[in-house]
């Protein structure tokens, strides 16, 4: 027997639908082997993640609240992958963006009305992740520096900084031994839903961002020369596309959204800075695979997002239930993106299996 | 005084910068024959995980050393099998492989946490070589593995260089469909690269758990997988390269601690690394640009015998 | 490894050959034989199906029908590695060689009987022994990029030699030479035929033909239509079985007036990808309505000269000067802005954005101004409208403007290109070997479109290796060699010796435009 691989020209528009589906169901399959061989059953462990992140209003509504910072980085990631630049490193542009608005909400106007408040942090949350993106960027576009280093690097970066804050000269004079700094004053709070940690404004921001991205990419000139650049970036600069503006631009864009994302968490969930793995578990890695699931469309990340939302407040819920170290959910992350990835060649190849006799 | 503090420093270099020198020499290899894995990170730290265990369970520093390379080999097969025979990209792939590895050793390591090591590796002097004056103390008073790392280096370069299967390495990473064409099995050489430079980093990462730290500790390697990455730029690809890059590193990393006591603080002397490696790219890259010796041609796109 | 056969004896013997490929036919039921000793020309226009019949003798590509015998044994070649193993030795018309690497090294690569350590030792003596019995001069510790295209030839002549090639196939070999290097292969493959091995050689150049070939197959869209002895026929007759009917292109037309100067280049420099002088002190002008063609041996500058045009490289000296304003260096965008039509010489890898739609293709270069666009957003309606008037009009086709570039086939992708390029009413069109690579219907159409832009009023560059396409359609041919215009000479009363002769430096002075 002999397996063919035949590039299809189009993609399989059955294929493109049903492939991510079929490589989340292997990718569970395989977990399960993972927790077997752990001593767990794969079958309680499924069944207390689902319980955990859909199975209440509670578990949905804490869903809801992880799979927030996860929309808004991965429409960001989005178009950084759109356009074949690999932002890796929303996770330190959503620390920056957190850092910049707590220093906006305890240093530059603490006393500013909510109004006036609020809506400055989540300015100066796009400004410091955009600031942290387009360094790499610019180091990409000029220099021809390996962004999926830099961004990266900047993350460790990044995290160290908060660290060093959060140790350091920002730490809060009433929070004991703890890396904190103060409680933001309660005009630096979103609001939240009545029970819910769900910081609602950033929700409806995060929906809304999915939507204005959808439209910049299919609709704009912009998205014309992301998308471009993206498929042949010879025949942009063909084109008379600026290769260094679009990259600095799509970084710029992609980071301010990670930036936007830890706004969200520091004013809607913890309402002061803390240590970087306090701030988040990760959101900004696993908006990686929330995006590539998504297969890059803005639309199709808010349902990947929520499936990943879930996956952590379920991958939370077995941590306690079952004692499995925090670590797990990296599990899931890395073997659901191997299947996406293997899933994809399903929709760029057809696959046959000939039977054939030796002549 | 002096004297002996740059002795000792540049003698603590040498261990610091080992796993380093590991993962880039086996870095080198998959990206000369045209595979970019990202994956260096994860290799590692299931290579660390393995070997600690390993060792634990057997006590037997050797046999966990050698889990610790088979369990890299077998990330590297598994980012093999999906970016050179399912063709997906690479950058995606070593992502997923790094996230596996990291997750992975989390749950196998659990149980070692706070555990001591059941045995290491001894420091070997070598005979007579360690005798000689500033030399001798920071050259040759190390243990075995530091050996096998700087043997690896003129080795893999000659391999690399002068014989036909460097030759053949290297023309798969810069124009497969040729090599092809002569009949070299192009996916297979990938495969071995591949392989070979999983076995490498879990080389590496036994390394840290069982002698530079030695202990097993959640995400240990703590970014040395990227910091290869960025290494193997740095050294055009050249095993020769390697070693004073990854020995750079290392000196950096006892700058670190050195000054530490002097009150910096240690979060902004944790940047210093990853500052490092920026810059280090920064220079890697600049140079391969001016000397126009770029990456392996073929690098990172996966390879395909298609008709027109 | 094979004996080498007696002269006369039937080596290889294709039967029936039949290769499709998504909507083409692209070999019906060819024979077609090769004796030891001879060298036997392939001759048929681009796309006639020459290429894939050896591709598959080579084992690149297997045939959905057909068989093939060496030496009367039948086999079957499922690779190059079978290929080379039967003694088929084939150099491709676009190099397969390891750039960065040495000469040794290629030579080198997949050879199985050489030593393990230090393989390139024996090596070096052995291409030196092959260098001196076929004239095939070559260092073997030279780089590959650094070598001329003739010098890469003969590595790849060497390559085949080596392995014990003794059916040597080679594709449109003379494309990259200058007539000097033509002689020396020439007498490197009669040398070779001699010892009895058998040459075949890919060609759509009937003199050639008629230079080299001891017998002539001719293909016409897929098919053998016959094969005869070079002594038995000639040029004429030859060409109505390669294009079956009498004539070629008659387009040329009527001496323009003089018109505006629409682009003048004067004394312009400017460096290479290896960072080496590849324009030196370059000058001419081009005038509205006028073609002016520019000849030479690949290689010589052509390349850079209309990347520095088009503001895709930069200048390092020297003007470029459109419509009398200065446009040396400014960015590429600027430079469409200003109606600077470019026709690329890789229009896949350049022209083409291959995964997105032919409508969104179309407007390439349009998208930035109203009405493809208004402010930041793109006006899908006007987009569509564009495309299915454009799909019409340029007779491109798709299945729909939808469908993504990369289904269409190459004549419909350059007839997509033009229609992107022409539908702008640009001042000044710079093509770069428009019709390379695409068969008879398709070329005609191209170089009529070109002669109707300059009609219109349209000043056209055209770069081109195809010295007869240069001579049908130009009005001034320019000569290239080495980075300089070592001549320029009205097509009217030009001589292709005269032409052939600049074109490897045996040049006149330069002329400095004519006002």
């Amino acid at each position: 027997m002999r397996v063919r691989m035949e590039k299809r020209l189009i993609p399989s528009r059955w294929m493109t639908l049903s492939a991510p589906i079929l490589s989340l169901a292997l990718a569970l399959l395989v977990i399960a082997f993972v927790f077997l061989g752990y001593g767990v059953s794969p079958l309680l462990a499924y069944k207390r993640i689902f319980v955990g992140a859909f199975g209440s209003l509670y578990g949905l509504s804490e869903t809801i609240v992880k799979a927030t910072p996860l929309m808004i980085c991965g429409v960001g990631l989005a178009i950084a992958f759109k356009a074949l630049v690999w932002n890796i490193g929303a996770e330190g542009q959503l620390l920056m963006g957190a850092v910049a608005a707590t220093w906006v909400a305890l240093y530059a106007i603490p006393d500013a009305p909510a109004v006036v408040l609020l809506p400055c942090m989540f300015v100066a949350g796009f400004l410091g992740g955009a600031f942290w993106g387009v360094i790499p960027g610019i180091l990409k576009a000029k220099l021809r520096a390996n962004e999926v280093i830099t961004s990266l690097m900047m993350v460790y970066i990044a995290s160290e900084l908060v660290n060093y804050l959060v140790y350091g000269p920002w730490k809060g004079a009433e929070e004991w031994g703890f890396p904190y700094s103060s409680k933001f004053p309660s005009s630096a709070q979103l609001p939240r839903l009545l029970g819910t940690r769900i910081h609602y404004p950033t929700l409806i921001l995060a929906l809304l961002l999915a939507m204005l991205v959808y439209v910049l990419m299919m609709r704009t000139k912009l998205g014309y020369e992301i998308r471009v650049t993206g498929e042949n970036p010879e025949a942009a600069r063909y084109a008379g596309m600026s290769y260094f503006k679009t990259v600095v631009l799509v970084m710029l864009i992609s980071g301010g959204l990670a930036g936007l994302a830890g706004v969200g968490e520091v004013a809607g969930i913890h309402h002061r800075l803390r240590y970087p793995q306090g701030i988040s578990p990760g959101y900004g890695f696993t908006a990686i695979i929330v995006a590539w699931l998504g297969r890059l469309n803005p639309l199709a990340v808010i349902l990947t997002s929520l499936l990943f939302g879930g996956l952590l407040v379920g991958g939370d819920a077995i941590q306690v239930a079952l004692g499995l170290p925090v670590a797990t959910i990296n599990i899931f992350n890395g073997v659901i993106l191997f299947f996406v990835l293997g899933g994809e060649l399903l929709t760029r190849y057809k696959i046959t299996f000939e039977w054939r006799r030796e002549e | 005084m002096i004297l002996e503090f740059i002795v000792a420093a540049l003698k603590a270099a040498i261990p610091a910068g080992t796993p380093l020198l590991f993962g880039t020499l086996g870095e080198i290899y998959a990206e000369r024959s045209g595979v970019l894995n990202l994956g260096v990170e994860g290799m590692m730290i299931m290579g660390a995980v393995t070997g600690f265990g390993v060792t634990l369970a057997t006590g037997n520093v050797w046999l966990g050393i050698t889990f610790a390379a088979m369990a890299g080999g077998l990330l590297g097969l598994v980012h093999a099998f999906l970016s050179i025979t399912l063709r997906a990209n690479q950058v995606v792939s070593g992502l997923a492989l790094t996230m596996f590895g990291l997750g992975m050793s989390g749950m196998l390591g659990k149980r070692y946490i706070g555990t001591p090591p059941p045995c290491r590796l001894r420091v070997a002097p070598i005979p007579l070589l360690r005798d000689i004056p500033f030399l001798g103390p920071i050259l040759f008073q190390h243990d075995p593995l530091v050996y096998l790392s700087v043997l690896l280096v003129p080795l893999l370069w000659f391999v690399l260089f002068k014989t036909r299967a460097g030759i053949s390495i290297r023309s798969v990473g810069e124009a497969p469909a040729t090599a092809d064409a002569l009949g070299v099995n192009v996916f297979l050489v990938r495969y071995l690269c591949v392989f070979l430079g999983g076995v490498l980093a879990g080389l590496g990462g036994a390394y840290l758990s069982l002698v530079y730290v030695p202990a097993w500790i959640e995400g240990m390697t703590a970014g040395a997988g990227w910091i290869v990455i960025a290494l193997t730029i740095f050294a055009m690809w050249s095993p020769g390269r390697a070693l004073i890059g990854a020995y750079l590193f290392g000196a950096v990393k006892v700058l670190q601690y050195r000054l530490q006591p002097l009150g910096v603080s240690p979060n902004l002397l944790n940047m210093l690394p990853f500052i490092f490696t920026i810059i280090v790219l920064l220079a890697g890259t600049g140079e391969v640009i001016r000397k126009r010796i770029g990456a392996p041609s073929a690098l990172s796109i996966p390879y395909a015998r298609e008709e027109k | 490894m094979p004996e080498r056969g007696e002269r006369g004896e039937v080596v290889v013997s294709m039967r029936g050959i039949v290769k499709r490929f998504p909507g083409v036919v692209a070999n019906d039921q060819v024979d077609f034989e090769v004796r030891a000793g001879e060298i036997h020309a392939l001759l048929g226009e681009n796309g006639a199906g020459k290429t894939t019949l050896m591709n598959i003798l080579y084992g690149l590509y297997s045939p959905d029908e057909g068989e093939i015998y060496i030496r009367d044994k039948r086999v079957t070649i499922s690779s190059p590695r079978d290929a080379i193993e039967l003694g088929i030795g084939m150099v491709h018309q676009h190099f397969m060689l390891v750039y960065p690497h040495t000469v040794a090294e290629n030579i080198v690569l997949g050879l199985s009987s050489a030593d393990f350590f230090f393989p390139l030792r024996e090596v070096r003596g052995k291409i030196t022994e092959f260098s001196e019995r076929y004239g095939l001069k070559v260092d073997p510790e030279a780089k590959i990029w650094q070598l001329s295209a003739g010098e890469q030839q003969r590595v790849e002549i060497i390559k085949a030699l080596y392995r014990g090639a003794d059916v040597l196939i080679l594709d449109e070999p003379t494309s990259m030479l200058a007539p000097g290097e033509i002689e020396e292969l020439f007498t490197t493959l009669r040398r070779m035929a001699e010892e009895g091995r058998a040459i075949v050689f890919i060609t759509h150049k009937l003199d050639e033909v008629m230079a080299i070939s001891d017998c002539v197959t001719v293909l016409r869209r897929g098919k053998a239509v016959a094969t005869v002895e070079k002594s038995r026929t000639n040029k004429q007759h030859l060409t109505r079985m390669m294009v079956g009917r009498e004539v070629l292109f008659r387009l040329r037309r009527k001496p323009v007036e003089e018109g505006q100067i629409v682009l003048e280049v004067k004394g312009l420099h400017a460096l290479n990808d290896k960072g080496l002088p590849a324009l030196k002190d370059l000058s001419f002008i081009v005038r509205e309505g006028e073609i002016l063609g520019v000849a030479g041996v690949a290689g010589n500058g052509q390349r850079e000269l209309v990347e520095v045009i088009t503001g895709l490289r930069q200048a390092t000296e020297g003007q470029v000067v459109l419509l009398g304003e200065n446009i040396t260096n400014c960015s590429p965008g600027e430079i469409i802005g200003r109606g600077v039509a470019h026709i690329p010489e890789e229009r896949i890898r350049m022209g083409l954005v291959p995964g997105m739609s032919v409508a969104e293709n179309l407007i390439l270069k349009a998208y930035r101004r109203s009405p493809c666009s208004q402010r930041l957003f793109l006006n899908h309606t006007f987009i569509d409208q564009h495309a299915e008037r454009l799909i019409s009009e340029y007779e491109i086709a798709t299945p729909s403007k939808d469908a993504p570039a990369k289904l269409l086939s190459g004549g419909n992708i350059q007839k997509l290109i033009l229609a992107r390029e022409t539908s702008e009413e640009p001042v000044l069109i710079v093509a770069a070997h428009p019709t390379y690579g695409l068969d008879v219907g398709a070329t005609e159409r191209i170089r009529q479109l070109l002669l109707e832009q300059s009609k219109r009023g349209a000043a056209i560059l055209l770069v081109s290796e195809d010295l007869e396409e240069i001579m049908t359609i130009s009005d001034r041919i320019a000569v290239m060699f080495e980075g300089r215009v070592v001549g320029i000479v009205d097509t009217a009363g030009a001589e292709v010796e005269e032409i052939g002769s600049m074109m490897v430096g045996a040049g006149k002075e330069q002329e400095r435009g004519r006002s």
